[in-house]
Order: C-alpha cells, then structure tokens, then sequence
C-alpha cells in the first residue's frame, strides 16, 4: 500500500505539486490524467524521490520513503517512461539485466529471468537478446523498457506515459500487455498519462490533476457519473460520457433473464462493443455465453441502454 | 520550367518511381564519354611533371644553389622512359577509368614505380668517388608523389573500406616505404645522405618527439576529461573554463614560451627538485606545458559535448533504476560520450605531432631540430628530413585514431 501524504514540491515560488494526498492499495492501477504542466509527472517521480518533496511524505507499507537510501529505494521500485529510455550500447538482454545486476543477482538467475521476461513480452529470446536496442521497432523497444523496469520483481511500477510514443495500434497492444502482465505479477502500477480514454481503460482508480492539485480521485465511474469540479466534467467529455460508462461495463453487468435467437456474445465483452454489435446486425437482444460456453441469460439494448443513463 | 516552389533551379526531371541512385555510384553509371573532373586535373599536373618540371636537383655540394635536371636527364633512357609510360598510363586511367579498384592499382603502380626510380637518378648522376654532390628530388618528382597518392586517397576513399583495411592499407604502406628505405636504394640521395650524417641523433629526436606528443596528450586527457565532466555538471562555469582555454589556444606559441620563461625559471631557481627533474626556463618542459596548454580545449570541450549528447531520458532511466551517480557515469555517459571524446583526443595527437616541431625553438628537441638547423644552414634536405617524419607521424595517427573512433561506433551505428 502506498500512501502519499499532503505531498508538496515547490520551485522557487512556484508550486508544482500542492499538497496531494491518496492512498493506493496493492495490486491495482492507478493513472494520474491531467494537461502538461498539471504536475502529475512531478508528483510520480517524488515516489522514488527522483525529486525530493518540498513538504508531506510517501509511505510504502508504511515505510517513510525519506528514510530509505535513494538507490535501495529505487531497486525496489520498476521505472518506465516515455521513449523507453534504453541503453543505446548495450544489448536487450544487458538492458533488462540492469536492476538484477545492480542488487546483485548471480549470473544463472539473471540469465532464466530475461529468459522469461522475453518469452513474456513475444520477443524470442534467440533472436533479440543479443540486438541492440537501435534494431527493434517502436513496439519492441517500449515492451524492453517495461521488461527492464519489471526484472528485479517489483512490487510498485511507476510508468510516465509509457505508450507515449507509439501509434494507436501498437499503444492499444501495449496497454492489453500491460493489464495481462498487472494480473500475472500482481504489481501495484502508478501510471501517468494525458490521454483520459486510457487512463479510463487501465486505471482501477484515476486520479485528476490541474494546476499541481489533485481535483479527483476515484474509480472510473465515479468520476464519469460524480464529477467534483467543472473542470473534471470538462475533461471527461460531457458527449461522450453515456459510451465512457458503456465500455467500463461488461455484459456481465446487464445479463437479463430469457433467451434471443442470434449470434451469442461473451459475458466479458463490454456494453460498448455489445451495443455496437447489436446496432450493426439490428438485434434487440443477443443470448449472453459464459467463459464456459454456457448461455447464461440475453442482452438488451434497452438494458444496455439503462447503463449509460445519469445516475439518480 | 515552371512550378518549381523556391523560384530556383528546380533540378532535372526525375521519374518519381525511380528512386535516385546513390552519389557514390554516379560515376560508374555515368556514360564513359564524360571525363572524370579530379582525373583531369591529375593528368595535367601528371603532364606538368614530366614535361615543364626538373625531375631532380643537383648540387656539387650540400649548400650550394642546385641545377634542375629533367627525367630525361636525371635517368637512363630506358629507365626515364619506364616511368613516363608508367605516369602516362596512370594519367590515362585517372581521366578515362570509372572502376575504383583499377584507380587504386594505377596510383600505387604509380606510387611503387616512382620511388625506386628516383633513387636511381643518385647512382646515375653522381660523378664516380665523388661524395660531396647532392641529388635531391625536385618538383616533377613531387608533383607525381602529389598526383599519385591524390589518386590513390580519392579511390581508397570511394573504396569506402571498413576500419580494419584502412588499418591494414596504412601497415602496408609503412611496411613499402621500410622495404624502401632498407633496400638502399634511396641511400645516394641527398635526403638519406643528411640522414646518414645524424642517425643516432635522428632516432633520438625521433623518441624525444613522440614523448612530447603523446605525454602532453596524456597529460591533457588527464585533467581535461575530469574538467569537461565538471562542466558538465556545472553549467555555471562551463562558459568561464571554455573561455579560458580558448583563449589559451589564440597565444602563439613562441609568446607562449616566453610567458613560461619566467615562472618555469623561477621555480627550478628555487625548487631544487624541479631542477632535478629537467624544469628549466627553456627546453623540454615549456615545450611540453605549452603542448598541453593547446590539448586542453579540444580534449575539455569535446568531453562536455559528448555528454552533453547523452539523451536526457536515458540518463533519467539510469537514475530511476537506482544507478549511482558513479554508475552512471562509468556505465551510461562516458561510454556513450566515448566516440566524441576520441574525436577530441584525436585532433589533440595530429595538432601535437605537428606542433612538437616548435619545441626545437627552445631547445625541447624533436624533429624540429633538423628543421631549424636546415633553415639555418639553407639545407632544404635537412628540413625535410625533420618535415617529411613529422608529416608521416601526423598522417598515421589520423588514420589509425579514425579507424578507432569507427569501431567504437560500430557496435551501436
């Protein structure tokens, strides 16, 4: 669990980052959304104290991270940013060994452990071990900057606008490797990013930052239904808010009792693509199949429907 | 031609789908009936050198005004003619030949036919016992050297060789000229004649060069690296120090020695240890501070370029993943700095080498003695005994540090 705790950072007169306080719990994701320039950049590197708070703490399973040793603290800690930031002279396999080596595992365990984090990432370990960074496309690096950041088994991953970079296709790829990787390790992820759809799509809890203050922090449909300030309302797009809503669902949610002819759709899909399946073929229900392959009840469009209305 | 966006000359039409074929193989695809422009100016200075140009100079003895003596002259017929064929020939190839490798075999065809030849005209111009004429080579011979090994650089270049070759071009061609040069064939002339006069004392300033050289340079990689990460680090004196050492490299040298005259003086005066060890106001050591004086700033500015170009997240990546600032130093920045501060160490051994030369002025010996004392003694062979060394030294340490600076790129490209 990480608490931060009326964290501050000023320069000079200006405040950057004015006294924000949240708690994450462990094993979710967490995205900080806000313009450049709102701070959360800031406030993601005073966790590993890549700048030290003017003012408030961070507390890591209660630990107070200012009494940590600044490099101990960071082994324990993966680090992902923008542009992957590999070592252009070493290869991918001496980038992902970075932290092992630096905390000094020895050779036959760094070795199986970047084995195993390329077979995770689809880079087969013959073929790309050996390149240099400079040889792999946008995608292969960024999954290499996240393999390295996860090598020594991290608890927490800090991520500044990991898919940044990448074009929509590969981003969309990056985030679902993101979420499988989140579940198999069960790593506590703090992700920063500007785009609202993603931090919607990754996050367990979005926290909203302007002008250096946290404006909310919530789940996803919390902050689509509840809005705190005006400003929040604006950046979760008031046109768009009902699909928002949708594609935080799952089928799951609006399965209804009976049974409909026509193609089955899967509990897992969410509303949004279940909708739009059902406006493409004209069905005003579709029967609703369990990951067993059991159908478990219909969906309507009415009942979908009834999930993007204003809460009461 | 109309449409053409910056009013200019808008180029020839090209074939959009066509993509343009790469500079370097413009020659080879160009029709033959287009003459090759550099071949052109050889072929005229090849011309010049045979035709309007004294071959060789002789002289009754070492100082006095020498007499021109054209190839025709200085050789016997079928050795002059040989080599007109011979330059003729490489003309001929430099004008009308686009293959690159056929250029490089008539430049050193060229090359290795001159040099023993020239050597002959001593045997053939030398009155019988006499010892006090002198036969020095002369502009023709020159020229064709120019000519030739322009030829033999501009293919070699085209050649685009990896840094191994180059590396092995330059063996073989210091291995050609100690084939050369021990083969005796060259001892009648004036050149290896003054040699002759001082081979132990050549070899001695030969030593005496190279220490100076390469010990400044040692010197200024010492302090310079430590100063350019400092600047580095501290924008705020980076300006002062860059100033400085710039300014440094505007004083000439010989007023350079005269400031060190006076504190170098001094301190041997006073402190009977310095004196001990050579720190005198004049010889060795002024020579060897005022080198490292001028090794400073290329040595300190390309180190603070080179990790000036580190990217920034790279190194916020190191830091993120707990590096120590020494990690991070030794693992991350310099290597990646490296191949640009071997740029700088690079110019420092080339600039030094010839520089080395001044350090006669005051007595710190080197090459630069034979060119002082032939200046003094109006013996141009003496000069070039200490010039042609000191030239080949230079030449040699570009090759081989380029050669270096590629293959600590290679790995990364």
């Amino acid at each position: 669990m990480i608490e931060i705790d009326h964290l501050t950072k000023r320069y000079g007169h200006e405040t950057v980052v004015d006294d924000v306080s949240l708690t994450i719990d462990r094993g979710t994701i967490t995205a900080i959304v806000g313009t450049s320039g709102s701070g959360k950049s800031t406030l993601l590197r005073m966790i590993n104290r890549l700048v030290e708070p003017s003012g408030g703490r961070v507390l890591i399973d209660g630990r107070d991270t200012a009494g940590m040793p600044e490099d101990a603290l960071r082994h324990g800690i993966g680090y992902a940013i923008q542009g992957h930031g590999l070592f252009p002279h070493r290869t991918v396999a001496e980038n992902i060994a970075t932290v092992p080596r630096l905390v000094g595992w020895d050779k036959p365990r760094i070795d199986a452990r970047v084995d195993e984090l390329l077979r995770l990432f689809q880079l087969d370990p013959g073929t790309y071990a050996g390149q240099y960074p400079h040889q792999l496309s946008g995608g292969q690096q960024q999954r290499v900057g996240v393999a390295r950041a996860l090598a020594a088994g991290p608890e927490l991953l800090l991520m500044d606008e990991p898919f940044g970079a990448l074009d929509p296709i590969i981003r969309a790829k990056a985030q679902e490797d993101l979420l499988a990787i989140q579940r198999r390790f069960g790593t506590t992820v703090l992700l920063v990013t500007h785009d609202m759809e993603e931090a919607f799509h990754l996050g367990d809890k979005v926290a909203v930052m302007d002008k250096a203050r946290l404006l909310q922090y919530g789940t996803p449909a919390e902050i689509l239904t509840h809005p705190k300030e005006a400003y929040v309302e604006r950046l979760v797009g008031t046109a768009d808010r009902p699909f928002r809503l949708l594609s935080l669902a799952t089928v799951a949610d609006a399965v209804e009792p009976g049974t409909a002819d026509g193609p089955p759709v899967e509990a897992a899909t969410s509303l949004r693509d279940a909708l739009a399946q059902m406006m493409w073929t004209g069905a005003n229900s579709l029967p609703v199949r369990d990951p067993a392959g059991a159908t478990i009840g219909k969906v309507s469009v009415g009942g979908i429907l009834a999930h993007g209305r204003q809460p009461a | 031609m109309t449409g053409s966006p910056t009013g200019g000359y808008a180029g020839p039409a090209v074939d959009p789908a066509v993509p343009p074929a790469p500079i370097r193989d413009a020659s080879v695809e160009r029709p033959a009936r287009a003459l090759d422009r550099l071949g052109i100016v050889l072929a005229v200075l090849i011309a010049l050198a045979l035709i309007a140009s004294p071959f060789v100079t002789y002289r009754a003895n070492r100082i006095v005004s020498g007499e021109a003596r054209s190839l025709f002259e200085a050789l016997p017929p079928f050795l002059a003619a040989g080599l007109a064929l011979v330059s003729a020939t490489v003309a001929l190839v430099a004008v009308l030949v686009r293959h690159r490798g056929m250029r490089l075999a008539a430049a050193i065809l060229g090359l290795v036919t001159l040099f023993p030849v020239v050597g002959a005209t001593a045997g053939f111009l030398t009155p019988e016992g006499n010892t006090f004429a002198r036969i020095s080579p002369a502009t023709g011979f020159w020229l064709l050297v120019f000519a030739f090994a322009l030829l033999c650089a501009d293919s070699l270049s085209r050649l685009k060789p990896s840094p191994w070759l180059r590396l092995l071009a330059l063996a073989l061609a210091a291995g050609a000229i100690a084939a050369l040069l021990l083969s005796g064939s060259w001892n009648g002339l004036s050149l290896l004649k003054e040699y002759a006069a001082r081979s132990d004392s050549f070899w001695r300033e030969g030593r005496q060069h190279v220490l100076l050289a390469i010990g400044s340079l040692v010197a200024a990689v010492v302090v310079g690296l430590p100063v350019g990460m400092l600047c580095h680090r501290a924008p705020a004196i980076r300006g002062a120090i860059l100033q400085v050492l710039s300014i440094i490299q505007t004083i000439p040298s010989i007023a350079l020695f005269g400031i060190l005259m006076v504190p170098l003086g001094l301190l041997a005066a006073n402190v009977p240890a310095a004196a001990a060890i050579g720190i005198r106001g004049i010889g060795a050591a002024p020579a060897f501070i005022a080198l490292f004086l001028y090794a400073l700033l290329p040595v300190v500015a390309n180190t603070v370029v080179g990790l000036d170009g580190v990217q920034p997240s790279v190194v916020d990546a190191a830091r993120g993943m707990g590096m120590s600032r020494r990690q991070r130093l030794f693992e991350i920045e310099l290597p990646l700095a490296f191949p640009i501060i071997l740029t700088g160490i690079r110019i420092v051994l080339v600039q030094n080498l010839g520089l080395a030369t001044i350090a006669a002025l005051i007595g710190g010996g080197g090459f630069g003695t034979f060119i002082f004392q032939g200046v003094g003694q109006t013996a141009m062979d003496l000069v070039l005994l200490g010039a042609i060394p000191t030239v080949a030294l230079s030449f040699a340490a570009a090759v081989i540090l380029d050669a270096v600076i590629d293959l600590t790129k290679g790995s990364r490209a």
